[in-house]
């Protein structure tokens, strides 16, 4: 049996490549899935951080293709489950310092452990990039209902089709919904018609993150946060099963509506 | 437009600006044709077309559109000369 290598990536930067990567992460691993993410954004490490390991790195990627360490030693085993596993990215190298053929290579080999590999790609479409999908087998686009991610998940789409890789699925991040009823955000539907691929998820904007973020406890944990909950979606999704998808709530409290009401908001 | 129209017209949401200027830049995008190539375009096919029969240059048009998941050019090029004009007009 062979797990399947899953990149999250891109394009524009700063988008929620990393909070889905640490929240799919985990979301797999409470469905009993062996998973080993990978943090490929080498120079700017997050994913250890974003998922509170941290402090037990030992060994990252670029010591397991220098020599200094073997794959095994660069997995940091997460505590919380025993399922799921970390490869961190150095923090003192650069794109160039792991070339298409290592990374394929640790992919081809994770895949005979664990059911998923989740690569979290770094923003762009440079090398950093090229190393994130070599080894895909199913790639992820994040993006934001905004034009500039909008636009750079358009270019990534034809990246991926040059490289022959199968058609990537689409997770809209940050979406405000009382934004999105009063016209002022791209809708779902919006972005689907203009990037013409599979949806595969919505993630609401919310402040769970942040609090998740700053404990390095990722909201996939927490069973009350909606956006975890749309975390857990997307990785029932990518197990096959059928979920539907979550309806956002308007978080908008009456005192906001009220004040739009009474001053009305000029273009 | 009339005083009226402008008070009337329905103003269009941003989101709505957002997806039109999307649509528009991703045409270009894809094809990797920016308005200077499709100029080029244009003049091109003027010329190559002007040799055999006459064309009407002011009216030609061509443009890149697009639907779901596809983007074609589409040229628009009204003859010139028919039997009801006893003289065509040449090309410039
Ligand atoms: N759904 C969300 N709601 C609120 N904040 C979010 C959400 N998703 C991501 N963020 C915040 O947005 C910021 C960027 O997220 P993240 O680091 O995951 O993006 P990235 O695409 O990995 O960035 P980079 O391109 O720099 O690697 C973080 O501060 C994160 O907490
Ligand atoms: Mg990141």
């Amino acid at each position: 049996m062979t797990g399947q290598v899953i990149t999250i990536t891109s394009g524009k930067g700063g988008v929620g490549k990393t909070t889905t990567t640490a929240n799919l992460g985990i979301a797999l691993a409470l469905q009993g899935k062996r998973v080993v993410c990978i943090d490929a954004d080498i120079g700017l490490r997050n994913l250890d951080i974003v998922l509170g390991l941290e402090n037990r790195i030992v060994y990252d990627i670029v010591d397991v293709v220098e020599g200094r360490a073997r794959l095994r030693q660069a997995m940091i085993k997460d505590k919380r489950m025993p399922e799921l596993s970390l490869i961190p990215a150095a923090q003192t190298r650069d794109k160039t310092a792991v070339s298409p053929e290592q990374m394929l290579a640790i992919c081809a080999d994770l895949k005979q452990e664990v059911d998923f590999v989740l690569v979290d790609s770094p923003a762009g479409i440079e090398r950093g990039f090229q190393n994130a999908i070599v080894g895909a087998d199913q790639v992820l686009i994040v993006t934001t209902p905004e034009v500039s991610a909008v636009r750079d998940a358009d270019r990534i789409v034809g990246l991926l089709e040059a490289a022959e890789k199968s058609p990537a699925r689409l997770i809209i991040n940050r979406i405000r919904p009382s934004m999105v009823k009063r016209g002022d955000m791209l809708s779902v539907a919006d972005v689907l018609e203009i990037l013409a691929i599979q949806l595969i998820g919505i993630v609401p904007d919310d402040e769970q993150i942040i609090v998740a973020t700053n404990r390095g406890q990722p909201a996939a944990l927490d069973n009350r946060s909606q956006s975890g909950q749309a975390f857990r979606n997307i990785a029932a999704r990518l197990l096959g099963q059928d979920v539907p998808l979550m309806a956002l709530k308007d978080t908008d409290g009456w005192l906001q509506r009220l004040g739009r009401f009474v001053i009305p908001r000029r273009e | 437009m009339s005083f009226w129209d402008q008070i009337f017209r329905p103003r269009s949401t941003s989101s709505q600006v957002a997806k039109e200027r999307l649509q528009v830049v991703l045409v270009h995008d894809r094809v990797k044709l920016s308005p200077e190539l499709l100029e080029t375009l244009k003049n091109e096919i003027i010329a190559v077309i002007s040799k055999h029969v006459s064309i009407d240059q002011e009216a030609m048009e061509i443009k890149l559109t697009h639907g779901r998941g596809y983007q074609k050019l589409t040229a628009d090029i009204p003859i010139l000369g028919s039997r009801d004009s006893a003289a065509p007009r040449r090309p410039r």
